[in-house]
């Protein structure tokens, strides 16, 4: 009990002073999986919007592909993304292995299934017949698009929170493409593992705190919006 | 609506995240007593700021540190298994291996100490524990320590891997010490991480100073003539500088503020032979 005590008491005195390496790693978190989230959002809605309105044979089997990939275990994502970036894998010219831009890419291989899938459903729980109505207003098709994406932000909005809470909080795959280094691509997750290890925990459960504060602040500025543009 | 795309293009401003690297980088595959003593937190800006090369440390065990160099996926190594390192360096994927410092392993268990190893000579220890059937925590996961372990039982004439008994964590040395000191098991662990984690452990140090139980780290630069992407100059400037005198009396003083006792000790120049004499 002490220790949380402890933890709880370390996590303050590091906010309040503004410690520059604490600093530093959350800003790397944000900026890593913000980007990693922003990624898979422009590819997510897309894709998911396209599967939505398409019929095709073997659809059925691609949206079961895509729900499953909403589950995808960081590590196994880390594994493979390394595998890739090695010097002698195939994009290897590239030379970002233990870097941001890295992890930037293993998170977002983890977060675009994620808004693919739920973007898939937001837009196939519209109204049927929405479409048609816009249509036979006079839009164009890249209009109707529009207005169907925007008819589903509200469950698009909890899409992006689905997406940045999987890779803000996931730490296998970043640990294992970026290496936690420090100043470089250490961030909340993986510096919590390594305190840890070091047997430094309330270092660790500070960092969780910090970690969890700002999930928290960034959901609640997404779920005002979202609350604040609900229909009727 | 509006203010969804303030924060998107603010967020771009300010975070507009930078994908090149403006400084050459080396990258360095080591065992996870170095990192998780702090050492390396000591050294390595002092070598940054002298050479201007970029340090990617990268912490596993020694087992993986060695696979990466042997695929060329690191530059420089620092290792502990000097087994597999004589073996790494024959078959041409190293070059000029040397050595840097040592510390010793030692065995730890609860202070009850039900199998009675107090004052054993290792291997009779690890009998022991065999005999009493107590809890054993195995790193498991191809490090240095654990490859040290496994010739420990050999030389013990036991083979404990199918026993209940014993228990491998697959994790490193901090949290396999933490496993065992939870669990009141019994471990090899090097002195190094013991004293730096000695406060959040109920562990006590029941075998050692045997010559069987030293721990030697070397440094070795992987093969540029047999990876041509690998950074030789950068991996021979960190070679030398963690061999050469600054590093070497940092090394020597590293930890004896905070724990009361280095946790390794500097070896540059000298012979494998020589120590633990």
């Amino acid at each position: 009990m002490d220790l949380i005590f402890e933890g709880v008491k370390k996590a303050f005195w590091l906010l309040v002073t503004f410690d520059p390496e604490v600093l530093s790693i959350t800003l790397l978190s944000l900026r890593v999986s913000g980007t990693a989230t922003l990624i898979s959002l422009i590819i997510g809605i897309s894709v998911g919007t396209a599967l939505a309105l398409a019929e095709f044979p073997g659809k059925k089997f691609l949206v079961s592909l895509i729900n499953t990939g909403m589950g995808l275990p960081p590590v196994v994502v880390g594994l493979f993304v390394t595998i890739f970036l090695w010097r002698s894998g195939p994009l290897g010219f590239l030379g970002i292995l233990y870097t941001p831009a890295a992890m930037i890419l293993a998170q977002a291989v983890i977060a675009t299934p994620i808004v693919t899938g739920i973007t898939l459903a937001a837009i196939q729980a519209l109204p049927k017949n929405l479409r048609l109505q816009i249509l036979a207003l006079g839009a164009t098709r890249f209009q109707m698009v529009w207005i169907l994406v925007k008819e589903a932000k509200l469950p698009l909005l909890a899409g992006v929170m689905a997406g940045f809470g999987g890779v803000i909080s996931e730490v296998g795959a970043s640990i294992m493409v970026g290496g936690n280094i420090k100043g470089y691509s250490r961030v909340l997750t993986t510096a919590t593992v390594m305190e840890t290890s070091r047997g430094n925990f309330d270092v660790a459960i500070a960092l969780g705190i910090i970690l969890l504060l700002m999930a928290y602040f960034i959901n609640l500025i997404l779920t005002q919006i979202q609350q604040r543009e609900r229909p009727r | 609506m509006k203010n969804t795309w303030l924060i998107i293009i603010l967020y771009l401003i300010i975070f507009s995240p930078t994908l090149g690297e403006a400084r050459k980088s080396i990258i360095l595959a080591t065992t996870t007593s170095t990192q998780d003593s702090g050492l390396l937190d000591v050294l390595i800006p002092i070598f940054e700021k002298k050479t201007g090369y970029f340090v990617k440390t990268i912490a596993v065990g020694s087992g993986l540190a060695l696979a990466l160099g042997q695929k060329g996926e690191a530059d420089v190594l620092l290792v502990h298994s000097p087994a597999d390192e004589k073996k790494f360096v024959a078959e041409g994927y190293g070059i000029n291996r040397r050595i840097v410092m040592h510390n010793d392993f030692i065995i730890l268990g609860p202070a009850e100490d039900p199998a009675k190893l107090k004052g054993a000579k290792p291997a009779e220890a690890l009998k022991k524990i065999a005999s009493a059937g107590s809890l054993f925590l195995s790193r498991g996961d191809n490090s240095g320590t654990h490859f040290k372990e496994k010739a420990l039982w050999k030389a013990s004439g036991l083979n404990p891997e199918k026993e209940k008994w014993y228990q491998q964590t697959g994790l490193g040395m901090g949290q396999t010490l933490s496993v065992a000191s939870e669990k009141k098991g019994y471990t090899l662990a090097d002195r190094g991480t013991y004293l730096a984690l000695k406060k959040t452990l109920h562990l006590v140090n029941l075998a050692e100073g045997d010559a069987i139980l030293l721990n030697i780290y070397h440094v070795i630069e992987v093969n540029p003539a047999k990876w041509p992407k690998v950074n030789a100059a950068g991996a021979k400037a960190f070679a030398d500088f963690i061999i050469s005198k600054e590093a070497q009396e940092i090394i020597k003083g590293f930890g004896v503020n905070k724990f009361g006792s280095p946790l390794f000790f500097p070896d540059a120049g000298k012979k494998e032979k020589e120590l633990g004499k």
